[in-house]
């Protein structure tokens, strides 16, 4: 046969990594991309007539314990009700013996690939952020891999958390959702439903320091804090920072309070950082509406422009009411 | 494509065998894979000329199965695909110093070489992989070079093999739709699978159906050639997830 080109063998690779999906009622469309374990494509639901996104195990790594992870992550998501976070709608297994979901097909952009926006704005996804991950956080979940690749913004602006195939779960969540807990590994590995030591999940820049070494017993809500203050950073123009150190951000234009937001956020000793995305949401909110943040002591004249600057307005009705009055005042009282 | 093995048992194993016989199919397959990649390896990172190309490629293969070179292969220290093409490199770069040379290829004959055709290959496709080659590039583009040659010719056998297994089993049709579905090079005229369906006479259904059987026929084939050119399962594995999309960590 002639020669391939380079099209093509892009184009045989993802027929010969195409599930096979006779007798389901979906239909592939097309690749959207691939996640730590799966490859994601786009295609429709015949019987309801809707695009999907389908996640499905890849060929050389369709191993039981892979398919259980991938069950897991459907479960989780789907204890997950919350506008930020992407809902499942079926899980099953092709008639290849893949396993896969099927989930909301999100439109929109990465994090990272978001045209500029305003501060304002920026601060407001990262917000939303925290309010997912709070929510999952109450129901035992923790993401462990929170980096901008993996967080959508759509064309009305929602925001949704993807990708929890590395979330750890804790004991009351891995009994809800039939998995055994972190603590309860009996054996360890990326493949594994669950994580043991000396196996480090997550992306360098956004894992905290904790996670960085390894040992799962020291991963706690805390890390994703540690990730959602990276975020922030990128979001600020801050610069990258090594895996596993503190990251306080070194771009100077940053307002402080902002900067100690993102600095507290990322300190190496989780018992400094926040103690739960709440709090570091409510500081973003605070920054974001000109009060004062937690993470910030501001002396007496920052505190002075801060006022100033978040009632502008109603003082300046005040200074030009005095001036008129003044003026007035003079003027009749000659 | 007759001189690959059908068996799940790495060649790359079994040309260090001390039997002489599974030695040689082993080596057929090898040179059976590996050969076109070597060529064209030869012609653009050596810039060799067709002739000294063609004589270079049979010498590699007949020195290496006389010498038993590649069966020194060390699964610990490289992926095979690498450790042939160093082999190469410093075969070609004693060639280049000699300063006379006997007749090459003389000896052993391996899988009939059709250097006709891989150089009508190369000049099909010039325009993909000279962009950016020299002759000083660093190690990492040869491998990449040498990688690209070696994947396109794993896709191109498997693909003959396919169609020889359709045309052998009657199932023409299955092929065609494949070779218009995911064979036509031409991404922008993809047919939609009513449009195929109506193209081919079929029911719409049976062209979800025979995507998924040519798929998955194409998916056997290019892992099982796959694992028998691989050393060691973590090898295969590392090699089809590259293969199918996933680069390694």
């Amino acid at each position: 046969m002639s020669s391939l080109s380079d099209s093509a063998i892009r184009r045989l690779r993802d027929a010969a990594d195409a599930p096979d999906l006779t007798g389901t009622k979906y239909e592939i469309l097309g690749r959207i991309g691939q996640g730590g374990m799966g490859t994601v494509y786009r295609a429709r639901d015949r019987e309801l007539g809707r695009e999907v996104a389908l996640k499905v195990i890849r060929l050389p790594e369709a191993s039981p314990d892979l398919a259980t992870r991938m069950l897991r992550e459907a479960r989780t998501l789907a204890q997950l009700e919350h506008p930020g976070i992407v809902p499942v709608h079926d899980v099953g297994t092709s008639p290849d013996g893949r396993a896969f979901y099927a989930m909301k097909l999100v439109r929109g952009l990465p994090l990272d690939a978001l045209p500029a926006s305003s501060v304002a704005e920026r601060l407001r996804i990262v917000e939303r952020i925290c309010e997912a991950v709070a929510f999952a956080h109450a129901h035992g979940v923790i993401h462990r891999d929170l980096k901008p690749q993996n967080v959508m913004v759509g064309p009305f602006g929602e925001v949704l958390v993807m990708d929890w195939g590395v979330a750890k779960l804790t004991s009351d969540a891995a009994a809800t959702l039939g998995a055994p807990s972190v603590s309860s590994a009996a054996r360890s590995g990326p493949d594994s439903p669950t994580t043991g030591h000396g196996v480090v999940l997550g992306t360098p820049g956004y894992m905290a320091p904790e996670q960085a070494a390894g040992d799962p017993t020291l991963v706690d809500a805390r890390v994703d804090v540690y990730a959602v203050g990276a975020i922030l950073r990128d979001l600020c123009g801050g610069g990258a920072t090594p895996a596993g150190t503190s990251g306080g951000p070194s771009d100077v234009d940053i307002a402080r309070p902002l900067r100690a937001i993102i600095a507290k956020a990322m300190t190496a000793d989780p018992a400094n950082r926040y103690q739960d995305v709440r709090s570091l949401a409510k500081d973003v909110a605070a920054f974001r509406a000109g009060d004062p943040v937690s993470a910030y002591r501001e002396n007496v004249l920052e505190r002075v422009q801060r006022v100033l600057s978040r009632y502008r307005t109603p003082l300046l009705l005040v200074l030009a009411y005095l001036v008129m009055r003044t003026a007035l005042l003079l003027f009749f009282g000659r | 494509m007759g001189s690959f093995p059908a068996t799940r048992h790495s060649v790359v194993a079994a040309i260090a065998s001390a039997d002489q016989a599974t030695r040689r199919v082993a080596f057929d397959a090898l040179v059976s894979a590996y050969w076109r990649p070597v060529y064209k390896y030869v012609r653009i990172k050596w810039r060799a000329d067709r002739e000294d190309a063609a004589d270079l490629t049979q010498e590699f293969f007949a020195r290496a199965f006389e010498k038993g070179s590649l069966g020194r292969f060390d699964p610990a220290r490289a992926r095979f695909r690498t450790f042939l093409r160093v082999c190469l490199d410093g075969f070609v770069a004693n060639e280049r110093k000699a300063a006379s040379r006997i007749k090459r290829g003389g000896a052993v004959s391996f899988v009939a070489l059709d250097f006709v055709a891989a150089e009508s290959e190369l000049s099909e496709s010039a325009g993909h992989f000279t962009a950016g080659v020299t002759a000083a590039s660093p190690a990492e583009d040869d491998d990449a070079l040498f990688r690209q040659e070696w994947v396109r010719a794993l896709f191109a056998d498997a693909v003959t093999a396919l169609r020889e297994s359709c045309e052998a089993t009657g199932k023409q049709t299955q092929f065609a739709v494949f070779e218009r579905y995911d064979l036509d090079d031409d991404a922008g005229a993809r047919p939609t699978y009513s449009q195929l369906a109506g193209e081919l006479g079929i029911p719409a259904t049976q062209v979800t159906n025979y995507l998924a059987f040519t798929r998955r026929e194409l998916r056997r084939i290019l892992l099982e050639r796959l694992r028998a050119l691989c050393a060691s399962d973590d090898e295969f594995r590392l090699e089809a997830r590259e293969l199918l999309g996933m680069e390694a960590p």
